[in-house]
């Protein structure tokens, strides 16, 4: 047992120092002990045992509950229980004292009396002794006939002086001789063998010494009387013939037992009071400052509910009215920052709105003066007509400037509201594609669409994800360098997504989280070209957020990009993973390839060939990987045949566990090579650019 | 495009801006007049008879959403609201107040003068046509819908939007079909302008617009007409 519970103590420190929670701690430190140390013999697990406990446990449990939730009844019954200790403590060596004290005077009177008496039997033997030593052989049959005569004269005569205070009894001098007058011999009807013991006996057996020892007094059944305590006396000593005996003086102790008893009882009922006393001064004490404390709690609640008038009442100048007026004053000073962020953030929704106005209609007039005279550019020079034109062009970019700063800084006064109904993200991303098919027949990018043979349903704001998809459609057109873009839908678990996929520039690493900066842009060098205002991403982000949901992006250099967007089937429920994986099934990695385009070793056995296998349907007219990977060694400089570097930003590695599970579409297997590249990411948590 | 429907009345404060729009609107041939003031746009509309209005949200007197309501109170002219704000109260109120469509400053000149002809469109003639819609019965070419004999009042909008369902009671409108057939948008606009209208049609034909019968829900899809 010493053993196993050495075992358990590890375990059991552990648990020891965390906080009580509930049943359940106390239930699996009981079932560690249970298994580490009393039923390590395959009991354990039993479901017997379990329900036993289970069943024991049931009605303690309210109990528990209010042990730990009121402090109140914890400091009374803990002042209950030491105090009860202590009074306990008191009490017994209080009676200690009281008894020693009176057994010490009862001992000495009674040694006195006793050797008294032993002197009078050595004396009246004496005399017996003188009277009767001329006697020949004829007087030592008379003599003995005398001697049990002399015998119970002399325990009568002995005791006669007690008046009951003691009783004699004589034994023979050796224990179980029994010769001639020196039988036993009680007065006032003490049964002498029982009543002496025997420990006595040996120890005056052969000795002239007095020894003494604590006994019960019992008496013969004729006596008709109660066995009692008494202190016995003894000595050996010589009758008439010179026969050695032993004579016992018994005191009893009724009297002082009657006195001890009745102080007990005095010292319990005393300690009762005390303990109970202490037990109610305890509980008023503790009101005292429980009542202040439960009020704080109770008027924290209410300020936390959002009635931040409360205060608590305030009296006297003690720590509790301090305590009353730090939380007031706290109170005051949340209420004061509240009311100012509050009037901050209404004043900001106010000049939004109000800018929004006084911008916007001289600008409409700016707008409409300027299409009137681009109308009408033909009539003009050349010059003229080249700055009607440019004025017409940079209108364009700054009303979509100024339509995203005003939507971003909605979004920054927490003044966007979301009008989530069922929507199917099919009609969304229909809508989107055609409406980016000019664009992409400029660029000759092919826009294709998988996963759209299902319903993929989810409460959003239609015009915010169209938004969203609109900014990721074209971006990917803008960035595929007239490579295939791909959109895929997908619903499971709980959560629907869209993943734009492109095979143009792709991103450095790092890139993946900084691309939903405001204004940021891939490359200066290379940038303005295209008319995006810098903010769209960032307000696509938002407006995942918004909707509880992710927008994250994947890249690799050379390789593409891959934006995903994943939202809650339903407004209210979190979303705890994403159909579509982040980094797709035809990256150079889940292809097996290093960035150079070559098997990278161990893996390429596991991997399927043809990674674009979910695709089939659709037949994609011209491979992209076929340009890419030519391409690739230019664009990343550490892509050289084995180098055993990675570069590929895996800003989501904290969903992809989940992904794995839930969000394999049936027909697509995991990839093998996941779990073998998943030692190998590096943890990128905190650059997630999922929302809240 | 006939000339004689080309009257519109523009109720804007900012004079620069009526001026271009009275420009604009001049070069596409139609007429404009001018109103700077809430409180005079109803005695200028009742005096101009236009067969439009262009409403500006924001006016001094009284505000283009009460100057909707009156206007609407009296006449079912086409009503388009200009407004800068594009957020959903701004634009769902202005709705509900009566206005058939609205545009967001900026706009371009076209996109306006697109928005105008659509809603003065409608009023070629059409050829005599009798419809029925639940227990509606609608003459097209009068211009009428009646129950039981009592006609019922709607705005040209209203009655496009419901001649829209009852030709084809079979079939299911998806909001963005309306918004083209009714409205005239080329491109998807905002799906709101179909529920409030539809919310105001239903408010004047249904017998219970709690549960209506005659523009039916179809839930995650749109509208379609109920069985007559």
């Amino acid at each position: 047992m010493s053993q196993d519970s050495a075992a358990t103590a590890p375990g059991r420190t552990g648990t020891r120092r965390e906080r009580p929670v509930g049943r359940k701690t106390a239930g699996s430190r009981w079932g560690r002990f249970l298994e580490g140390g009393l039923l390590q013999g395959g009991v354990q697990g039993s479901p017997v045992l379990r329900l036993l406990l289970r069943w024991v446990r049931r009605p303690l449990l309210p109990v528990m509950r209010l042990w730990r939730r009121n402090i109140q009844l914890r400091v009374v019954v803990s002042t209950l229980v030491m105090s009860l200790g202590v009074v306990l403590l008191l009490g017994f060596v209080v009676i200690g004292q009281v008894r020693n004290g009176l057994l010490d005077a009862k001992v000495k009177a009674s040694q006195s009396q006793a050797t008294g008496g032993f002197a009078a039997a050595k004396q009246r033997a004496d005399e017996s002794a003188a009277g009767s030593a001329d006697d020949g052989a004829a007087a030592d049959e008379r003599s003995r006939q005398n001697v049990i005569q002399w015998m119970s004269d002399t325990v009568s005569s002995l005791s006669s002086g007690g008046q009951g205070a003691f009783e004699v009894v004589t034994l023979p001098a050796s224990v179980g001789s029994e010769t001639g007058g020196r039988g036993r011999r009680a007065s006032g009807g003490v049964d002498p063998t029982a009543s002496v013991p025997e420990a006595l006996r040996e120890r005056i057996d052969g000795t002239t010494g007095v020894f003494q020892s604590y006994t019960r007094i019992v008496y013969q059944p004729s006596a008709h009387k109660e066995s009692q305590p008494g202190l016995v006396i003894g000595k050996q000593v010589s009758d008439p013939n010179g026969d050695l005996y032993q004579l016992y003086y018994l005191f009893p102790l009724t009297q002082e037992e009657k006195s001890l008893s009745l102080v007990k009882t005095t010292l319990a009922t005393a300690g009762l009071f005390v303990v109970v006393l202490l037990g109610a001064i305890a509980w008023l004490v503790v009101r005292q400052v429980v009542t202040p404390v439960r009020m704080a709690a109770g008027i924290a609640e209410r300020l936390s509910a959002g009635r931040l008038q409360e205060r608590m009442k305030v009296t006297g100048e003690d720590d509790i009215a301090r305590l009353g007026e730090a939380f007031n004053k706290m109170a005051q000073n949340l209420q004061v920052k509240i009311q100012q962020l509050e009037d901050l953030s209404r004043m900001q929704r106010r000049f939004v709105s109000d800018v929004s106005h006084e911008l916007r209609t001289p600008l409409t007039t700016v707008r409409m003066a300027a299409d009137v005279i681009h109308e009408a550019r033909e009539d003009f020079d050349p010059v003229t007509a080249r700055s009607a034109e440019l004025l017409a062009d940079q209108l364009d970019r700054f009303e979509s400037l100024l339509a995203d700063l005003l939507e971003i800084s909605r979004f920054d006064a927490g003044a966007a509201a979301l009008e989530a109904e069922p929507i199917d993200l099919r009609e969304v991303v229909r809508r989107v594609v055609s409406g980016a098919e000019p664009l992409a027949e400029r660029k000759g990018t092919r826009i294709r669409v998988a996963g759209d043979q299902q319903p993929v349903v989810a409460e959003a704001d239609a015009r915010r994800v169209e938004r969203v998809l609109r900014n990721l459609v074209v971006n990917a057109v803008e960035h595929g360098e007239g490579r295939d873009v791909v959109v895929k839908l997908a619903a499971a678990g709980g959560a629907v997504a869209v993943a734009v996929r492109d095979y143009g520039v792709g991103l450095k690493p790092g890139e993946a989280t900084r691309v939903f900066s405001r204004f940021w842009r891939a490359d200066p060098a290379r940038a303005r070209t295209t008319g995006g205002t810098g903010l769209g991403l960032s307000i696509a982000l938002e407006d995942a957020r918004l909707h509880g949901g992710w927008l994250q992006a994947w890249g690799e250099p050379g390789g593409g990009s891959q934006f995903r967007l994943t939202l809650p089937r339903t407004a209210d429920e979190p979303l705890r993973g994403s159909p579509i994986p982040l980094e797709p099934k035809d990256s150079r990695r889940n292809r097996g390839l290093d960035d150079a385009g070559l098997p990278s070793g161990g893996k390429s056995a596991t991997v399927p060939a043809q990674p674009q296998g979910e695709q089939g349907p659709l037949r994609p007219v011209r491979d992209p990987i076929g340009p890419r990977q030519s391409a690739a060694p230019k664009a990343d400089p550490t892509a050289l045949p084995g180098n055993g570097a990675r570069v590929v930003p895996r800003p989501a590695s904290g969903t992809r566990r989940l992904e794995d599970t839930i969000g394999e579409q049936p027909g697509e297997r995991a990839v093998p090579g996941e779990g073998a590249g998943k030692a190998e990411e590096p943890d990128k948590q905190g650059e997630t650019t999922r929302g809240r | 495009m006939s000339f004689m429907k080309g009257r519109v009345l523009v109720v804007d404060d900012d004079t620069a801006l009526a001026e271009m729009l009275g420009i604009v609107l001049r070069g596409e041939g139609f007429e404009p007049s001018f109103v700077a003031d809430g409180d005079k746009a109803l005695a200028a509309f009742r005096e101009t008879k236009p067969d439009l209005v262009l409403l500006d949200l924001m006016l001094p007197g009284r505000d283009g959403i009460e100057v909707c309501r009156l206007i609407r109170a009296e006449s079912g002219v086409p009503i388009v609201m200009l407004t800068a704000k594009s957020d959903t109260v701004d634009v769902v109120v202005g709705l509900e107040s009566g206005a058939d469509d609205y545009i967001v400053k900026p706009f371009k000149p076209k996109e306006l003068v697109a928005r105008i002809r659509a809603r003065l469109r409608r009023s070629e003639e059409p050829a005599p046509e009798q419809l029925a819609i639940g227990d509606l019965v609608i003459d097209v070419a009068g211009h009428s819908v009646k129950r039981d004999g009592q006609s019922i009042a709607l705005t040209p909008l209203e009655f496009d939007l419901l001649v829209a369902l009852a030709r084809k009671p079979w079939q299911v409108f998806t909001r963005e079909v309306l918004l083209e057939q009714v409205w005239g948008y080329r491109h998807a606009a905002d799906t709101r302008l179909v529920n409030v209208h539809v919310q105001r049609l239903r408010s004047k034909v249904e017998k219970d617009p709690e549960r209506p019968e005659i523009v039916v829900t179809v839930r995650g899809v749109g509208y379609k007409a109920g069985p007559s």
